[in-house]
């Protein structure tokens, strides 16, 4: 099963080394791993994509919180929640084609950031199925570029990942 | 006040009251080494080998439960020792390594004996740290001590650059430290320990595993207690021995690879099993497939949440200090009405000295060559039970486990997860220089003791009278075991050829060697031994090369599926 791990870990040197460190010692897998400092600058959030079974889910929260620098862990697809990720890419859009890119982009809301005569940068933000789905619906032989952030994850309503 | 950073290492040390410091110089310690040299309340052992320092520490530290702390240079010093942190952090052992490192400038730039040691520790440390301004020193040494001891101990490495050592800061070492990223839980939940108390009164079958945990926790009184209470039989795995009397009758022997038969059937068809600070290890219960084919309920009482159900589905979790939910089931038994029924048990009981009367341990003495058995018996018998033993690893080390019986905590060490040949000298320098006058014993075997060697020197600086127990059947035994049972006897490089005399060697180091050849030399050599109390006496008992460790529980196998003797094979 596929999960994300939301976590908060001090700001420190070395602690994404003690996060990734954990998961290929342990032969974890993982999908996605995305970090940045939050609002309060000593304190980073984190968020895991992963697979694995329950026990293996089990053992990595587990051992995550065992890190003396992680202060805590959810797993936030245990209930409802919502997973966002960045995608920019990079097309050839000439002649036709750059027609029917820009449609493309449109009908799935994604802005075209940068032009040049031949290519466009398109931004689209979403979960991993429609970015997916875009690279999907267009003609993969005009793909230059592509870079994703990896999935950050909130919980909906009231769920509150804090110290 | 105003002071170094290498003053302020050697004032923190003080502060947390470090009696020895296990060690060696280089030159990205040398401010330190300056400060140390003019102070005297920390002392400072110089090993042979980084290594060994490493170990002494946490020899020191398994003997006494304080923390152990060792120094060591960058570059070389810091990876030398990298198998001692691993074999400390393999068995929880509390500990403080402080590591050079080259000046702050210099890293990264492929300096002079520059190493990643933060990097290359970071997989066998509890945690650790590299220190950018000598007005962190202290609080990180604060932090350190904190972590090594609390919750699942474990060794914490403190890397500090030269010129961080050299620059000044204001000292004050902080009273109390407090991390929002590291809170252990110390009390066990109460609705948990009731739920397990009632099935423990339930059990028709009932067995307690206990383990490492016990030592580390220094619960064994509490654990004694609750166990006469209960009246059920206990096994201790290699980690715990000593942590229930191993005289007692209601222990049944370790369990596990070489364990007893009456402990592992007893683990194997219990319906309850009361877990402490053990953790279900691959050496103990064998095939977890095999051992969860037989229904039973367990109970499962560990400090650290990723100890339980890891291995084996637990039924009632407990997380805690061992000794506080070991009391607190005490008191819940003491102010509850029901009590333990004996006459519930006696059939179980009757089962289990069933088991018992196969006397598994049971081995053919002979009066031509000395028995490896025979040796830890006969030193049992001499130090009266009250020795401090250390081993190596290999059969010496299941031996002198089997064959020695622990009657209280902290008098048996040895590394059981890292498995670490070489600890058997260095454990008891550490537990020699933590308990001046107490006997000593290093149960050893002649390729292990080579490993460490060279820290008989260090033995005759520091004038430690320990004695050597060389098992010499001039082989790596266990792997020549393993060669003749599964490997059709391809013995590969298990030979220990070109050995030395280690009486004479013993004695070009300034010791006192003993040669000895025949069984009915054994006790003599012993008693002359522990008599000498202020020489280090090498024993070098010549037993029988063809000896095999048993019972034994194949790797892989099930608990029940033991070879008890060589006519099993
Ligand atoms: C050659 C060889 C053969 C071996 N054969 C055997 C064998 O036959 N039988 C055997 O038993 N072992 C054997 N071992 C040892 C084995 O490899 C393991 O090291 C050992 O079984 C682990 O012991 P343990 O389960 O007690 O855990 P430990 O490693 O001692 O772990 C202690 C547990 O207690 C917990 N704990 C620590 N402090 C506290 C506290 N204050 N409160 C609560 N919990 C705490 C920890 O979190 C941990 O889970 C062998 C080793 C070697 C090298
Ligand atoms: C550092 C290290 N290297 C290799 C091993 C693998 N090993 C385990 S036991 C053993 C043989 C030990 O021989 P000895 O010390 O003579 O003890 P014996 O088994 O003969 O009693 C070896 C090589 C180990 N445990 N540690
Ligand atoms: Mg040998």
């Amino acid at each position: 099963m596929r999960h994300v791990i939301s976590l908060l870990i001090e700001n420190e040197s070395g602690a994404l080394s003690r996060v990734s460190g954990l998961f290929s010692a342990r032969g974890y897998n993982i999908e996605s791993l995305t970090v940045a400092p939050t609002e309060d600058a000593s304190m980073s959030r984190m968020t895991i994509v992963t697979v694995g079974s329950d026990e293996i889910i089990e053992q990595i929260t587990k051992q995550l919180n065992k890190l003396v620098e992680v202060v805590k862990v959810v797993d936030i697809s245990e209930a409802a929640h919502i997973e966002r990720e960045l995608m920019l890419i990079k097309v050839r859009a000439t002649g036709k084609d750059r027609e029917e890119m820009k449609r493309t982009a449109d009908i799935f809301r994604a802005r075209i950031i940068d032009v040049t005569d031949a290519s466009y940068v398109i931004e689209l933000t979403g979960n991993q199925s429609k970015l997916d789905a875009f690279l999907g619906a267009i003609d993969s032989s005009l793909i230059l570029e592509t870079v994703r952030s990896g999935i950050c994850g909130i919980g909906r309503g009231d769920r509150v990942l804090k110290i | 006040m105003v002071l170094t950073g290498a003053e302020i290492v050697i004032r923190s040390l003080q502060e947390e009251k470090a009696e020895y410091v296990f060690g060696y110089p280089g030159g990205a310690v040398l401010h330190i080494y300056d400060a140390l040299f003019q102070q005297e309340n920390v002392r400072h052992v110089l090993v042979r080998h980084e290594q060994a320092a490493v170990h002494a520490a946490d020899g020191y530290s398994r003997s006494t439960g304080k923390v152990g702390v060792a120094l060591v240079t960058s570059g070389p010093g810091a990876t030398n020792a990298v198998t001692g942190i691993a074999t400390a952090y393999c068995d929880s052992i509390p500990l403080v390594i402080i590591s050079g490192q080259v000046p702050t400038a210099a890293i990264g730039q492929d300096a002079f004996q520059e190493v990643d040691t933060v990097g290359i520790t970071r997989p066998c440390v509890k945690h650790n740290f590299l220190v950018r301004d000598a007005r962190d020193i202290a609080s990180t040494i604060k932090k350190a001590f904190y972590l090594a001891r609390t919750g699942r101990p474990g060794p914490v490495l403190v890397d500090i650059p030269k010129d961080v050592t050299a620059a000044k800061a204001e000292f004050e070492y902080p009273a109390e430290i407090s991390m929002r990223s590291y809170n252990p839980v110390v009390k066990g939940h109460h609705g948990q320990i009731k739920k397990a108390v009632q099935l423990l009164l339930e059990a028709k079958r009932p067995m307690i595993y206990t383990g490492g945990g016990v030592i580390l926790a220094d619960a064994a009184e509490a654990l004694t207690k609750l166990t006469r209470m209960l009246g059920f039989p206990i096994t201790n795995t290699l980690m715990g021995l000593g942590g229930y009397p191993a005289s007692d009758r209601q222990y049944l022997g370790m369990p596990g690879m070489h364990g007893t038969y009456e402990a592992n059937m007893s683990m194997h068809y219990c319906d309850v099993l009361l877990a402490v600070g053990a953790r279900f290890d691959d050496r103990v219960i064998g095939d977890p497939n095999h051992f969860a084919s037989e229904p039973r309920k367990i109970i499962h009482v560990d400090i650290d949440p990723s100890s339980i159900s890891k291995r084996v589905k637990v039924d009632i979790p407990i997380v805690g200090d061992l000794k506080e939910v070991l009391e607190e089931m005490i008191r819940q038994l003491e102010a509850g009405t029901q009590r333990p029924d004996a006459e519930q048990l006696a059939p179980w009981w009757k089962q289990v000295e069933e088991w018992r009367s196969r006397e598994c341990m049971k081995f053919k003495n002979s009066d031509e060559i000395i028995k490896p058995q025979f040796v830890v018996q006969k030193l049992w018998e001499v130090t009266g039970g009250d020795a401090f033993v250390t081993s190596d690893v290999g059969q010496h080390q299941m031996w002198a486990s089997q064959y020695y019986r622990f009657d209280q905590p902290r008098r048996w060490l040895n590394s059981g997860g890292l498995g670490t040949m070489g600890v058997g000298l260095p454990y008891a320098m550490g537990a020699q220089l933590a308990n001046p006058g107490r006997p000593v014993a290093c149960v050893t075997g002649e390729a292990s003791i080579q490993m460490n060697i060279q820290e008989l020197s260090t033995c005759k600086q520091f004038r430690l009278p320990i004695k050597i127990c060389n098992l010499n059947n001039r082989y790596l035994g266990m792997v020549r075991q393993w060669q003749q049972l599964f490997h059709g006897g391809r013995y590969s490089e298990s030979y220990m050829d070109s050995l030395p005399d280690f009486s004479r060697l013993a004695e070009s180091y300034g010791h006192i060697g003993m040669k000895v050849e025949r069984p009915g030399d054994v006790e003599g050599a012993l008693r002359e031994a522990f008599a000498r109390k202020n020489d280090l006496v090498f024993l070098d008992f010549q037993v029988d090369p063809t000896e095999n460790v048993y019972p034994m529980v194949q790797g892989g196998k099930g608990l029940t599926e033991m070879i008890l003797s060589a006519e099993d094979l």
